[in-house]
Order: C-alpha cells, then sequence, then structure tokens
C-alpha cells in the first residue's frame, strides 16, 4: 500500500459498463441499508435505471458477527434498462466474514471482494463458523474472485483521531468509508450524500462534519491507494423523457393512498397495527397529516380494520394495512364490510408464510387467503402491484374501485417490492383523475302504507354497477341502521328470508363481477399476441419475468408475457389470450395458488413453476424454465 | 359528550322519533326493554339534531339496540363496536357517538377494545348491559358471572373469578365511570344525560336483568324489600346514606370505608360524595362483596368519577392543524415529487 503523500498520479484506467449488481452485506448494525440506499440514490440522480433489494433478519440486532445477523442490500443499476436486483453480484462488500460466507455463493466468477478485514479476527472468523485456524481471506478459497482487504475500520478510525468522539461512535461511520470508496470506484458524486448528512444530521451538526470526512477519505483512499487501478463507469440508462424520482414500494402505497383520498375530496383514516413488512405504510402516511391524513395505530389488528369500517361509514376513506398473519385476524371484519357494502381498502404486504413464518422474507402465498379466507360467500375485489412504482398506481386503483362501487378491495404487495426501490416518472397531480364520490342526501323511494304515499330512504337499494348509496351521518332525514346479519334487498333490513338469502349471495358476487366492466384489459407486456409458450405471472415477479422472456425472445424463442394486476374480478379478456398460446407457464412465489384460480375459471391447464423459498425468482432461473419448455 | 358542536333543531322531537319501524324482538320482560325506553325518551332532550346521533353495537341480545334507534345505527361484529366507534367518532368528531355492548361483547371478546377506548379517552358513550350472563347464545356463564355460576357450560359451577366492571375501566383510564340499573328508570335517564354531557369515554355500567337465563341475578338491588338496604345511591357533594331508613352511613376510618350509624356521628364525619376525587372512586368501585357476605359494603349506583383529559380526536385534530400550520396544506405535487428528482432529457 502506497501512502497518500506520494506526488505521483497513479495510473487509473477507466472501463464502461452497461450495468453492475452491488451486495452490500455486514452486520445489521453496520449501516448497510444505509450506504445502499445512499448509493442507490446516488445512481438514480446520475440517470441509471435501478432495482434494489433489501436483505435482512428479523431481529433488530442479531448476535454481532454471526450468520443469523447478516444484513443485506443489493443494488442492480445500469446504463440499460433493469428490471430485477440481480440474480449474482459483481461486487460484494462484506463488513465481516458471516457476511462473506453467507454471500460468496452468489458472486460471479472473477467478481470483486471488498472485506473489511478488521472483522475477519479469530473472534469473527468463529462465529461465522469457519473451522479453526482457517481464514477465507488466506486460503485460497476465493482464488477465482479479486479480493481487495481494506482495514476500513482502522482507517476510520485514524480519520476521526482527536474528533473527540469516542471508539464506539467513531466505529459508526466505516460505512461512510466504504459507501467514498465505492462512490470513487464507478465515478460517482458525493454531493447527493453530502446533502443527505446535513439534512439526516440537523441537530448534530458535530456529526455532519465527522461523517462527511470519513466519506471523503473513503473516496480519497482509492483516489490515492495503488491497489486499485481501475474505475468504472455506468452511464445513465436511455429511459423515457422526464422527471424521475427513487420510490420504495411501502412508500409507493401511501402515496397512492393519499393521491386517492385527495382527488376523492375525503379524508384518508389509516387504521393499522404495526406489522413487518407493512409497517412503513403507517410510517409514510404519519409524515403527511398536513394531507388531512388519520392515521390511527390500533390496539390489534382487529380493530384496525373495525376502525377504519366505521371512518367509512362516517363517510371517510378507510383503510387498513397489514401482512398476512394480521389479515388472518381481520377476515372476520372484511366480512362484515362487504355485508355493510362500504368502502374499505385492504394492504396486505405479504410475506412468507403460514403463522408466523418467514417475517422478513417475500412471498405471494396470500393470494387464496385474499380471495377466500373469510366465513360464508364473501367476495372481495383483489388488486396486486407488479413493482415499486406500481404499488402507487394499485393503490389508488384500490381505492377508486372501492369508493365508486361501495367494496372492499385488498390490495396485494409483498416484502419484495415493498423494501425495494426503483426509477419511477411520478405523474402531474392534475393528470391523474378524480374518484367520483357520490354521498345521498335526498330519499330514494316512495312507498305505500296506510295512511298513504310517504318517501323513504332505502339504503341497499342499487345503481347499474349494483353499488348502494352512501348516506352519511350528519344528513337529516337520511337516518338509516346497516349490519352484518343477512338483510333483506333494498331495505336494508334483517331477512331470514331463505330466498332472500340466496339472492343477496348471488348480487355481492355479480357486484363484484362487474367491477370487470371498469378495469383495463389485460396486456401482453412483451412478445407476440399468439404463440407458443405465455408466461402468466402476477405481482412483484413482473421484473424477473420481464427480463428472461426478454433475453428468450432475443435468443428468437416464440414466448410472451402477460402480468395480470386485477386478480378478481380477472380482466374479461384474460381467457381469449390463454387460448392463443400453446403453453401457459405460471412462475409463483407460493405452491400454485394463480394457477389454481386461471385453471378454474378457464380450465386451461398451465405449468407451474414455483419458488417458496423466501427470496424472489432470479431471472436465470426462468430463462431456464422456458428454454426447457421450448425445446 | 359535550354539546359544543351542536346546533338546537328547531322542531321539537319526541321519544317517538327515535323509535325505528323495525319489531323490538327482545323476550318479554327483558331488562333491554327499559333501557331502550330511557334512551330514547333523553335523546330528544340532549339538544342535538336527531341526524348527528350515531348507535353502534357488537353482539349479542344488547347489541340489537340500534335497529330500534332511529337514528344513524351500525351493527357490527362480536366485541368490536367500541373499535368501530372509534374509528367513527375520530373521523366525524361533531357526531353524538353511542356504543351498546353486553357483558360477554364489551369485556370477553371485547375486552381489549374496551380498555384501549378508555385509555385513549374518545369521546363516546359506552352502555354495558351487564345481565352476567350469555343470552343470545342461551345461556352461558359470562366474565361479569359470580363465582360459582351454574350455567349451561358450567354444570358444576363457574371456576373462574368475574371481572370488576369498574375496577377495570378506572384502571384502564376511564373518565366518567358510574353504574345504573333497568329498574331504576329516573336514576338511568339522569345517569345517560350526564354521560352525553362528559367530553371524554363515558362508561354507562347498566344492571339488566336476563328473565330467562339469570333471572334475580340483581334482584336485591331491585327488590323493594332490600333495595335500600343493599344499594348506595352516591351524589356529588352528599355524603353517602343508605338503608331502610337512610339511617346508615359510611365514614372513612384512614383508607377503609366503615358503616356508621348516621346518628351516631355528625354530618361531618360522613364520606362525601366527590365525583372529582380519583383516590376515593377507586375505594368504591372496590364495593362489589357477594351481598350474601356477611359485613359487605352496599353497591354504589351514580357517577363514581369524572375527570378532564383532553380526548383523543381533539389531540389529532389539533396536530393536524399545527402540521398545516408548520407545512402548510399538503400540496399533491410535491408529495408526488419527493425530495430529489432529475430529468432525462
Amino acid at each position: 500500500m502506497t501512502t497518500a503523500t506520494q506526488e505521483s498520479k497513479k495510473q487509473v484506467e477507466n472501463k464502461e459498463l452497461k450495468n453492475v449488481v452491488i451486495l452490500f452485506a455486514g452486520d445489521s448494525g453496520d449501516g448497510i441499508q444505509l450506504t445502499g440506499t445512499q448509493f442507490t440514490n446516488t445512481s438514480a440522480l446520475l440517470g441509471n435505471d435501478i432495482s434494489t433489494f433489501p436483505n435482512f433478519p428479523a431481529e433488530i440486532r442479531a448476535p454481532q458477527g454471526t450468520l443469523a445477523g447478516v444484513s443485506g442490500f443489493q443494488l442492480h443499476f445500469g446504463s440499460v434498462n433493469i428490471y430485477t436486483a440481480g440474480d449474482h453480484s459483481d461486487v460484494l462488500v462484506v463488513m465481516n466474514a458471516a457476511a462473506l460466507k453467507a454471500n460468496i455463493k452468489n458472486l460471479k466468477p472473477g467478481g470483486i471482494v471488498i472485506a473489511n478485514i478488521e472483522g475477519f479476527g479469530p473472534k469473527n472468523l468463529e462465529l461465522a463458523k469457519y473451522p479453526k485456524g482457517d481464514n477465507p481471506l488466506k486460503n485460497g478459497s476465493l482464488d477465482k474472485f479479486n479480493v481487495y482487504e481494506v482495514d476500513v475500520t482502522k482507517l476510520t478510525r485514524a480519520c476521526l483521531e482527536g474528533s473527540g468522539l469516542g471508539v464506539k461512535d467513531i466505529d459508526r461511520s466505516k460505512n461512510m468509508f466504504v459507501l467514498g470508496f465505492l462512490l470513487w470506484m464507478y465515478n460517482r458524486s458525493m454531493d447527493p450524500t453530502l446533502s443527505f448528512l446535513k439534512e439526516q444530521f440537523k441537530k448534530k451538526p458535530e456529526l455532519i462534519e465527522t461523517n462527511t470526512k470519513v466519506l471523503k477519505a473513503g473516496y480519497n483512499y482509492g483516489e490515492t491507494t495503488e491497489t486499485f487501478t481501475t474505475r468504472y463507469e455506468v452511464k445513465a440508462a436511455p429511459m423515457p423523457k422526464g422527471i424521475y424520482r427513487s420510490i420504495m414500494g411501502n412508500q409507493a402505497t401511501a402515496i397512492g393512498l393519499i393521491t386517492a383520498a385527495k382527488k376523492a375530496g375525503l379524508t384518508l383514516f389509516y387504521g393499522t397495527y404495526p406489522i413487518t413488512p407493512a409497517s412503513d405504510i403507517l410510517h409514510e402516511l404519519a409524515k403527511h397529516k398536513n394531507f388531512d391524513v388519520k392515521t390511527f395505530q390500533a390496539e390489534d389488528e382487529i380493530a384496525a380494520v373495525c376502525t377504519a369500517i366505521g371512518a367509512s361509514f362516517g363517510g371517510n376513506l378507510g383503510i387498513t394495512g397489514s401482512s398476512g398473519p394480521g389479515i388472518a385476524l381481520k377476515a372476520e371484519a372484511i366480512g362484515l364490510a362487504v355485508m355493510l357494502e362500504l368502502p374499505l381498502v385492504i394492504v396486505n404486504v405479504q410475506r412468507g408464510g403460514p403463522s408466523t413464518g418467514l417475517p422478513t422474507k417475500t412471498e405471494q402465498a396470500d393470494l387464496l387467503q385474499a380471495l377466500y379466507g373469510r366465513n360464508g360467500e364473501c367476495p372481495i375485489v383483489v388488486v396486486a402491484a407488479s413493482s415499486p412504482s406500481d404499488c402507487f398506481q394499485m393503490a389508488y386503483d384500490a381505492c377508486r374501485i372501492s369508493l365508486e362501487h361501495m367494496v372492499p378491495v385488498m390490495l396485494l404487495t409483498d416484502g419484495y417490492i415493498a423494501n425495494g426501490a426503483e426509477p419511477w416518472r411520478f405523474p402531474n397531480a392534475k393528470d391523474i383523475p378524480e374518484i367520483k364520490v357520490k354521498f345521498a342526501t335526498r330519499k330514494n323511494s316512495v312507498i305505500e302504507n296506510g295512511d298513504g304515499k310517504i318517501e323513504k330512504f332505502l339504503p341497499y337499494l342499487r345503481d347499474e354497477k349494483l353499488s348502494r348509496p352512501w348516506a352519511l351521518p350528519g344528513t337529516k332525514g337520511m337516518e338509516h341502521r346497516i349490519g352484518g346479519i343477512e338483510k333483506e334487498n333494498e331495505t336494508g333490513n334483517i331477512s331470514y328470508d331463505p330466498d332472500n338469502h340466496e339472492f343477496m349471495v348471488k348480487l355481492r358476487q355479480e357486484k363484484v363481477d362487474r367491477v370487470a366492466n371498469y378495469i383495463p384489459e389485460q396486456k401482453i407486456d412483451n412478445g407476440r399476441e399468439k404463440g407458443k409458450i405465455l408466461v402468466l405471472g402476477w405481482g412483484s415477479t413482473y421484473g424477473s419475468i420481464k427480463t428472461a422472456v426478454k433475453e428468450c425472445i432475443d435468443m428468437g424463442i416464440d414466448v410472451s408475457h402477460a402480468h395480470v394486476k386485477y386478480m378478481n374480478p380477472l380482466p374479461k379478456n384474460l381467457g381469449n389470450i390463454l387460448k392463443n398460446f400453446d403453453k401457459v407457464l405460471m412462475p409463483e412465489m407460493n405452491n400454485g395458488q394463480f394457477s389454481k384460480i386461471i385453471r378454474d375459471q378457464f380450465l386451461t391447464p398451465t405449468i407451474n413453476f414455483n419458488k417458496i423459498k423466501g427470496i424472489p425468482f432470479s431471472a436465470g432461473e426462468l430463462k431456464a424454465k422456458i428454454e426447457e419448455l421450448n425445446k | 359528550m359535550s354539546t359544543t358542536t351542536a346546533t338546537p333543531t328547531t322542531e321539537k322531537l319526541t321519544a317517538k322519533d327515535f323509535t325505528s319501524d323495525q319489531e323490538v324482538r327482545w323476550c318479554p320482560g327483558c331488562g333491554d326493554y327499559s333501557i331502550l325506553k330511557q334512551a330514547q325518551t333523553i335523546m330528544p332532550e340532549l339538544g342535538i339534531p336527531k341526524e348527528n346521533i350515531a348507535f353502534v353495537a357488537g353482539i349479542g341480545c344488547a347489541s340489537r339496540f340500534p335497529y330500534y334507534m332511529d337514528t344513524y345505527g351500525l351493527h357490527s361484529i362480536h366485541g368490536r363496536a367500541t373499535a368501530v366507534a372509534s374509528g367513527l367518532k375520530v373521523t366525524r368528531p361533531e357526531l353524538s357517538v353511542w356504543v351498546v355492548a353486553g357483558d360477554g361483547d364489551g369485556l370477553s371478546i371485547g375486552g381489549n377494545h374496551t380498555i384501549h377506548l378508555l385509555r385513549r379517552n374518545i369521546n363516546v358513550n359506552m352502555m354495558l348491559f351487564n345481565n352476567e350472563i350469555y343470552g343470545l347464545t342461551k345461556g352461558q356463564y359470562s366474565p361479569a358471572s359470580p363465582l360459582g355460576k351454574v350455567s349451561k357450560s358450567t354444570p358444576f359451577g363457574s371456576i373462574d373469578y368475574p371481572f370488576n366492571p369498574l375496577a377495570l375501566v378506572l384502571g384502564a383510564g376511564g373518565t366518567f365511570i358510574a353504574r345504573s340499573m333497568d329498574r331504576d328508570p329516573v336514576h338511568l335517564r339522569t345517569i345517560l344525560k350526564r354521560a352525553h354531557e362528559h367530553h371524554g369515554t363515558s362508561f354507562v355500567e347498566i344492571y339488566q336483568n336476563c328473565n330467562v337465563f339469570n333471572d334475580g341475578a340483581f334482584e336485591v338491588f331491585t327488590e323493594k324489600a332490600s333495595k335500600k338496604e343493599e344499594t348506595l345511591f352516591i351524589e356529588h357533594g352528599k355524603p353517602l346514606i343508605f338503608g331502610a331508613n337512610m339511617d346508615k352511613g359510611i365514614k372513612l376510618d384512614g383508607f377503609k370505608p366503615v358503616v356508621v350509624n348516621v346518628a351516631d356521628v355528625s354530618a361531618n364525619d360522613l364520606w362525601i360524595h366527590d365525583e372529582r376525587d380519583e383516590m376515593k372512586a377507586t375505594l368504591l368501585t372496590r364495593f362489589f362483596d357477594d351481598p350474601k357476605k356477611a359485613g359487605h359494603m352496599p353497591r354504589p349506583f351514580g357517577i363514581f368519577l369524572i375527570q378532564e383529559k383532553p380526548t383523543y380526536e381533539d389531540a389529532m385534530s389539533a396536530q393536524i392543524a399545527d402540521t398545516i400550520k408548520a407545512k402548510g396544506k399538503g400540496d399533491l405535487d410535491t408529495l408526488l415529487r419527493g425530495r430529489e428528482t432529475w430529468t432525462i432529457n
């Protein structure tokens, strides 16, 4: 290692790359997520297309240095279009031995390892369960990679010597050293991070100074150290013209909900109970009280949905959000909303199940729960988002359908897109359509009774959508009662009449079915309208399928991709699309749930391709499957 | 409930205006009839427009209540009326929101929501119809049934201890705590009106006779022969006096309440009821002995405690107003843009 005092300029080669996958890994206390997010934002601002995949343990601070405590942040950025966080990484940044052990299998041959050598001491090696006396940095096991050992801890401490900070605090800023170094390596500006630090530590100016110092030290380390002779450049991606921002799925969901409330002219009420990975929706909404957003952290999941129902009864946009286990608890109340025929939006950020399952991992296994997980004949509308930014569109649309049809709507997202980020060409507020909400203020029927004709309000009289009038408490003359007991058609009075019950069950189904007239038709995302193989996906598998199908088409394979976002009712033309293909391949991160629905509704044979590992499909494995089917 | 946001109606309404067109379907002789009657009677006297009143219930005999009131009503699911009412009141603070629950509904399956409603002090009025039994499911013991209760599900007697409902309510931070009974219409009407006036959660436990599955559960408190000896009607500023000839009083000996002959003590020595005294209210809720037990205290009826505390919905509205003041009214384009953007030309 040469010292920085040397005057001579070192020779640095500049290499241009189309796309790069970096995986940052370390203890969950190492600031990995922050490093990753900052690098992501910087790359986005530079015009790269991006996709990220944060991967953290369920424990907030799992024992330091252990395999269980490894937190990761994978970033895929490029000058080409990017749809997934990448199958394998080009660069693996590890803060300790456990981080290396957990992730090395996913590094491409010839890939770069940047290792913080302080994390490879005897104690760390033992915690990572390497055999005694064995050090992966020394035993030749990493020979097929380019390994750079950097003493991040020592360099950070040296940089902040005399800063007045304690060793513990100093060590906490070592992620800034790593970030600075990588920004140098990929020719990126430090400015976005510098302005982030100023904002983040507004109240602790001394930390702005120390973090800035360490960030710059990391950058200069790359500049001056002889070891590193190559810098990489990844130019802006050819994206449609416009103004972009970076967005995470949960954030997009929250913004979509607020947008819908504003466009409907209603107060947003969000009743919820903290649960991974849905809590960030609450955190985001709670920040925006100046949009007349009312967030309510309830005592449990049941109260969360019930308060939302109460809010809807009062004429607000009532929303509740959770993940699978919480949705299970809400089931009875969702059934109540079906009977009350009030608007209610339920967000399910799916995670690995059943039971507590894999709280921080992703899965698509709540589709059948969404469709059927309630007592009785209890249909609701179900929609699913396909990417982080799509959460915005689908959250808005879930609200639109719920308000315009007086029906509960469940929005399915999952841990992968909820925590993943991508660039988003956000819309102008004025271009987003209004949501038409009509409150009933006048009696809607005339009935004969003994004294002659009287005007009456019938709360279950219907319009062409089969939705009923929404009359709010506070409206004179419209007093009425609704409830969960079967009700007589039109009057809403309690009724145990057998014929009426069957009629009402069918009517509630028909009401949901008719939503199909108010949603977009299914499109082919990629490939021909008719052909050999159709890959039919839904939800967060979009990016992986898109990448795999694109590559297969480039190879000359006759394959198309359709991605369903309206899960119930399904788009009216979906059946016809299915008929146009010889084979329908259905990749799902579950045991074949959507496939069951497709077979049930269209009697179409489907080929299931399931991955139930708590991690998304890689484009590579999907591509291999398509190639196999093409044989 | 306060009347601050209410505008008086011009037309004079009567109890009949609060009676819906639905046939009441409780068992003949049920205590619920009296409670319904008292509620319908006081509604015109509250000085708020009828359309601003909403009744919310869960499941159980008592929970059919909203169907019989010609107001806005929501008959929800078992135990959840308090949660539904919370969502309604928090978003529509100008409404007068009433919760009707039974002891199974409010203390068992919905116990969690009841304590959190009280903790948040949301301005709703909760009427807990306590009949110490499950009626709608035909006669199982409830969390309010006394130990040893023989019921369909406990043929050899119940082995779990009952809640002391008002002690529970006090512990949960209730700001209006009262007890009344179906058989004393005047008292019940007074208490319900006071509950309405209170700005915060009002909890009224109403002893209600289930003449089919638990007949006579409260008869020592309601029957002429024993009522005066077994009940203690408490009124703010007045001494605690009871007994057939109103000859018994209660005096505090340190923290220990003792029964004395009124004739033996000076009026100043008796415990004077103070609705604002939380410590004394705590003692009063402990007047909960089995009336068969020797030396037991009479059962208090009336308002145990009233406390003024900001309500949840007021605090929420204030926070929203403050945020708007600090940040300006939310602008959708600013929200959509976020903090950092970049342009692709």
